[in-house]
């Protein structure tokens, strides 16, 4: 009696558990399925070559070249601003800062990452945006330089903190060795112990590139809504994810084409994500098996 | 001879830069907080609470905004606590060596590198469309539970790993079920880090709009919702509609609304860290 009791919250934990699995599997259907719908009527070919991405115009183009140089450009600029700051913040804090400095700072440092996305799209848009205007001329009012910038803020803890860790679990011996050659502290940190830790440094990026290209409302709000094939940051843009939300704020008819398009943008977006988070997966396990 | 003085004053130089560039981000949010808090502040008052959205912004409110948020934080907490939890203590007290708990795993790692977007089109297709519940609240939190699990069930394995065996070993020699021994010692001594992350992550949730917004909550619901099936708006939506339209009028209800949410989540966040301090302090193996 006991005993079967006992194996019928071990069926229920374990089905909880399966739900994750469930999970993955239902995104990965929902994806395939509504893009093979959408594969069917417009060729793969068009889809990955065709400059223009028109699906809710009368003149329609498939080709989510734009989107993606959207989200390259957003995601580039993002990385550009958070990749200098987190390391500098993580050489720091794990070199020269002392330990009671570094302990009140973190979780000040994740205050960043806990203000909601759309409140950073407020901050581009009303903030950033007209600060920058005032001495980049010709930038406008939608520009993937001001959603960059911002995204970038928004990510810096992502890569301080994980980076941090990295330069923080190389062994002692290897600073010491440094300073015993007579090098200073500046020396040893970016001689020595940063390329000993720059795989998971590396990993602490990719992860970031993986959340700013998967990144939604401050590039909705501040980047614009025009699929535009260009490289220019003083420019409007659209990324994958805005299109996404563009749409499903209009009202398009379900199992229409126009409605299969956000699937067919999803995938693209998803298959991106889940490659570098695999990398930094497999990056990650590569180092810390060195160490241990 | 002046090589080595470079190296000193570089050296030293590297200290103020890395004051600077820990502080950057900070100054920045508080320039950001400010700026908000000069736009908002005078808009909030009573009337901005208790009023229904208003084509004219100075009658505007957040009604709807502020209950659909307060319906989706409970509705999401119903659903993602307990599966969170159970599937933590799964992973950590049952299936630690078996197979499928390792890829159960490295499943978890990949779901939360999955762009909260992605989560909002299986909300479409799977709650709002195959399972008819429509463009409900019920929809949204289902949504939002499969978004913040990942988040509950780490959290809730890291407060378990921390449970020391002994006190396992002492329930089992008592004669205790494995059951009775996660419900009655593991459970309780692992309440304030598993509170913890339930917080962090339902703060999240509260933030996110981007799956709302696929799964087709609205800008402009007129009414306050009454039941889970009801159609909803949340607070995030209404800035995003507020600061989406061109009249600066709206811009400052945007503001003002902001506000309101930055104190939940930075309310919710306080909490859990206060929650997370007490905890590391009071035990002590």
């Amino acid at each position: 009696m006991k005993k079967s009791s006992e194996r019928w919250i071990e069926r229920a934990l374990a089905l909880s558990a399966l739900i994750t699995i469930l999970t993955t599997v239902g995104i990965i259907w929902v994806l395939v399925s509504e893009s093979w719908n959408f594969f069917k009527e417009v060729s793969i070919i068009a889809f990955l070559t065709d400059t223009e991405w028109t699906p809710l115009f009368a003149n329609k183009h498939y080709g989510i070249l734009p989107l993606l140089s959207g989200t390259v450009l957003t995601t580039l600029i993002a990385i550009l601003t958070a990749l200098p700051l987190g390391v500098v913040i993580a050489v720091y804090l794990s070199e020269y800062a002392n330990p009671k400095f570094r302990k009140a700072i973190k979780p000040a440092l994740e205050i960043l990452a806990a203000v909601p996305t759309v409140v950073y799209g407020f901050f581009a848009l009303t903030v950033v945006t007209p600060f920058l205007q005032s001495f980049i001329p010709g930038l406008g009012t939608f520009n993937a330089l001001s959603a960059g910038i911002v995204m970038g803020i928004m990510i810096i803890p992502l890569i301080s903190s994980l980076s941090e860790d990295a330069l923080f679990a190389v062994p002692k011996s290897l600073r010491e060795a440094s300073y015993g050659m007579g090098a200073t502290r500046f020396q040893t940190a970016f001689r020595v112990v940063v390329p000993a830790a720059s795989s998971g440094i590396l990993v602490s990026v990719i992860l970031a590139v993986s959340r700013a290209i998967g990144e939604t409302m401050v590039v909705a709000i501040a980047a614009g809504q025009q699929p535009n094939l260009t490289f220019d940051p003083r420019q409007a843009v659209e990324t994958i994810t805005t299109y996404i939300v563009q749409v499903s704020l209009g009202d398009v008819q379900h199992d229409s084409l126009e409605y299969r398009t956000i699937f067919a943008a999803g995938i693209t977006l998803f298959l991106f994500t889940f490659a570098l988070n695999h990398i930094s997966f497999r990056l990650k396990r590569r180092y810390q098996e060195q160490y241990e | 001879m002046s090589r080595l003085r470079t190296n000193r004053i570089v050296d030293s130089a590297f200290r103020y830069v890395g004051i600077a560039a820990t502080f950057f981000g900070l100054v920045v949010l508080a320039v950001f907080l400010l700026n908000i808090l000069q736009q908002g502040l005078g808009r909030i008052d009573g009337d901005f609470l208790t009023s229904l959205p208003s084509r004219r912004a100075s009658r505007a409110g957040i009604l709807t905004a502020w209950t659909g948020t307060a319906w989706i934080l409970f509705l999401t907490a119903l659903i993602s606590i307990p599966l969170g939890v159970a599937a933590g203590i799964y992973l950590e007290e049952y299936g630690k060596k078996n197979r499928l708990a390792r890829i159960i795993e490295i499943n978890i790692a990949n779901l939360a590198g999955v762009p909260s977007i992605i989560y909002g089109l299986l909300g479409l297709e799977l709650f709002v469309r195959a399972m008819r519940m429509g463009s409900s609240l019920l929809a949204g939190a289902c949504t939002l539970s499969l978004l913040i699990l990942p988040v509950i069930i780490v959290a809730t394995r890291e407060a378990i790993k921390a449970v020391p065996n002994t006190l396992r070993e002492a329930s089992y020699g008592m004669g205790a079920t494995r059951w009775q021994t996660i419900w009655y010692q593991v459970l309780p001594a692992a309440s304030g880090g598993i509170l913890t992350g339930v917080i962090l992550a339902l703060s999240r949730a509260i933030g996110e709009t981007a799956p709302l917004i696929v799964i087709g909550a609205l800008a402009y619901v007129p009414f306050v919702a009454r039941s889970p099936l009801d159609e909803f708006t949340v607070l995030p939506m209404q800035i995003f509609n507020w600061i989406s339209r061109p009249q600066e009028a709206f811009l400052v209800n945007g503001a003002a609304a902001i506000i309101i949410l930055l104190a939940i989540t930075f309310c919710m966040n306080g909490i859990a860290v206060y929650l997370r301090n007490r905890w590391q302090k009071k035990i002590n193996w």
